[in-house]
C-alpha cells in the first residue's frame, strides 16, 4: 500500500493518501516523478491529505513541492511530523 | 495512445450557425433580478424549459455592465441551447439581449413587463415558450467530429489529491484534446498565484505570454486593494485546508497540473469573451465554481471538466459539469456527486494515461447525452461576476 506521495525528489514535505495514518506507523511513500518507494516513520497522526515532513526544517526554509517553493517554514518541523498551516505560511499574500 | 483520435464522433445538435451543442434547452433569460418571477411561471407552465434566475441587472454601469450583457447575451447563445426566452422589467435592455442571442441565428423571443405586469408578460411570454419547446423537442442529434466538442475546466474544493490526482487526469485528457485541435479553457486568475512562471512559460508567443501577465497582475491589484491580513480562508478556502492544502502556492502548483504537460496557452480571453481559433485559452476570472463555470458557459464551451477533492457539488444550467475526484474518502462519502473516479492513480492501480482516457470515456458519454450527476441531482448554480457596486 501507498502511504505517501512525492511529486519531486527534491520535494520536502509529501501528502498521504490513506486514512488513518497513526504515529509510529511506518509509511510506505512513491515519488510520482521516478516511480521509487522510500519509507519514513509517522510521528504524528496525520488526516488523509495533509502532508507529512519529510526531513527536518527549520523556520526561514521553504517547504518544497512539486520540486517547487510552496511557502515559508515558521515553526521547527520534525521528519515525520504533520506539515500544515500551524508550521508553514504563504510567501504571496 | 489515447481512446479518442482524429475520426472520433459524438452526437450533437448542430446549430444554425454551424456550433454544435450536446444539450437541447429552451431557457428563460432574465435580464434582471426583478424579471426572476416571471421567468419561473413561464418555465412552471411550459413543461420543457428551464428558468435561469440571477440576482442582478439593475442599475450596474460601465465594464461591469458590459460584462452583464456578455454572459447574459453568451448563455443563451451557448450551443446547447436551442431557443430562448428573455424576459425583462422594460423593453430596451431585454432587446438588447434578445438582438445579441438572435445573431447565432437561434429563435428568440424578449417581453418587457412594463405597462403588462407579470399576468400578460407570463402568458405572452409562455406562448412563446410552448412554440419553442415543441419546436426543440424535433431537433435530433448527428455525428460530429469530436474537434467540434469545445471542453472548459475548473477545480474545486480542491485538496493535495486534486494535484496528485484528479487535475493531472484533466491535464493529460487536455493533452490528448489539444493534439486533436480542440477549443479549451482554463482560468482562475488569483489560483496561479506561485505558479503563474509557469503558466507565462507555456504560452505560445509573447503576445500571448504579455496579456496573460496583465490580467494576472490587473487581478493581483484587486486582491491587494481589499484584502485584510490574509485572505479571510476564502483562497485557500476553508475546505481547501481541512482537505490539507496551505499555502496559495501548493494550491496553484496543483491547479495547474489541469493544463497538461505537452499544451501550449494559445490564447488569453476576458472574463465571458468567446474564443477565436482552437487551442487551450486562458480566460481572466474568478476561481469560485459557480461563477468561472457560468463564465465558461458564456464563453460558448459545451462540456465541463470538474476536479474535486473534498466534494464541490456545483452544477450549471447548460454546461454539463464533469466530477473527477482522487480522494478515496470523497468517493466513499459523496459518491452520487462523482462521475469518474481515479483514486486508483493514488495507488499505482492504474496509469496517468488510463486515468485521462477514463475522463474522456465519460466525456463522450456525456456529449451524446447521458446526464452528469450534477445535472441528475438538479444542480444549475447560474452565478454572474460582478466587477463593482451598481450606481
Amino acid at each position: 500500500m501507498i502511504h505517501f506521495l512525492l511529486h519531486d525528489p527534491r520535494d520536502t514535505v509529501g501528502v498521504v493518501v490513506v486514512e488513518g495514518v497513526k504515529a509510529g506507523m511506518t509509511l510506505n511513500g512513491w515519488i510520482m516523478d521516478e516511480d521509487k518507494t522510500v519509507s519514513l516513520v509517522a510521528r504524528q497522526d496525520i488526516p488523509i491529505g495533509h502532508k507529512i515532513a519529510l526531513r527536518d526544517m527549520n523556520p526561514g526554509d521553504s517547504a518544497i513541492k512539486y520540486g517547487l517553493d510552496i511557502g515559508r517554514v515558521v515553526a521547527p518541523i520534525k521528519a515525520g511530523e504533520h506539515a500544515h498551516v500551524h508550521n508553514i505560511k504563504t510567501k504571496r499574500w | 495512445m489515447s481512446i479518442i483520435d482524429r475520426n472520433t464522433t459524438f452526437l450533437g445538435y448542430r446549430r444554425e450557425n454551424g456550433r454544435v451543442g450536446v444539450r437541447n434547452h429552451v431557457i428563460v433569460l432574465p435580464v434582471d433580478d426583478l424579471s426572476n418571477a416571471a421567468a419561473e411561471a413561464v418555465a412552471h407552465n411550459i413543461k420543457g424549459c428551464m428558468a435561469i434566475p440571477h440576482p442582478y441587472g439593475r442599475l450596474q454601469f460601465g465594464a461591469d455592465l458590459e460584462l452583464h450583457f456578455r454572459t447574459l447575451i453568451g448563455a443563451g447563445s451557448n450551443p446547447n441551447v436551442a431557443a430562448v426566452v428573455v424576459i425583462g422589467i422594460e423593453d430596451g435592455w431585454t432587446q438588447k439581449v434578445v438582438d445579441g442571442i438572435k445573431a447565432t441565428g437561434k429563435p428568440v423571443a424578449g417581453f418587457g413587463i412594463e405597462l403588462h405586469g407579470d399576468h400578460d408578460t407570463i402568458m405572452r411570454a409562455s406562448k412563446a415558450a410552448r412554440e419553442f419547446v415543441q419546436w426543440a423537442s424535433e431537433k435530433q442529434r448527428e455525428p460530429c467530429p469530436i474537434g467540434e466538442l469545445w471542453v472548459s475546466t475548473k477545480c474545486g474544493e480542491s485538496d493535495t489529491t486534486s494535484g496528485c490526482g484528479a487535475n493531472p487526469a484533466v491535464g493529460n485528457a487536455f493533452d490528448k484534446l489539444h493534439a486533436l485541435g480542440n477549443y479549451l479553457c482554463f482560468g482562475e486568475t488569483t489560483e496561479l498565484t506561485g505558479g503563474e512562471h509557469i503558466v507565462a512559460a507555456r504560452c505560445a508567443n509573447d503576445a500571448v505570454r504579455e496579456r496573460f501577465m496583465f490580467m494576472f497582475n490587473r487581478y493581483q491589484e484587486v486582491i491587494n486593494r481589499h484584502k485584510t491580513t490574509d485572505l479571510s480562508e476564502s483562497q485557500p478556502t476553508k475546505g481547501n485546508i481541512a482537505g490539507g492544502l496551505t499555502t496559495i502556492e501548493e494550491k496553484a502548483l496543483g491547479n495547474i497540473q489541469k493544463i497538461g504537460k505537452k499544451c501550449t496557452v494559445d490564447g488569453v480571453l476576458d472574463k465571458a469573451e468567446t474564443p477565436t481559433h482552437p487551442g487551450l485559452w486562458f480566460m481572466d476570472s474568478s476561481s469560485a465554481a459557480a461563477e468561472m463555470v457560468t463564465l465558461c458557459a458564456a464563453a460558448g464551451f459545451v462540456v465541463h471538466f470538474f476536479p474535486t477533492g473534498q466534494g464541490n457539488v456545483i452544477g450549471n444550467p447548460i454546461l454539463p459539469v464533469i466530477k473527477i475526484c482522487a480522494n478515496p474518502r470523497t468517493v466513499r462519502t459523496m459518491s452520487e456527486h462523482i462521475d469518474v473516479d481515479v483514486t486508483g492513480l493514488l495507488q499505482r492501480e492504474i496509469t496517468l494515461d488510463q486515468a485521462g482516457d477514463k475522463l474522456l470515456e465519460c466525456m463522450l458519454r456525456t456529449a451524446n447525452g447521458r446526464l452528469t450527476a450534477a445535472e441528475a441531482l438538479g444542480h444549475r448554480e447560474f452565478v454572474l461576476t460582478r466587477l463593482y457596486e451598481s450606481a
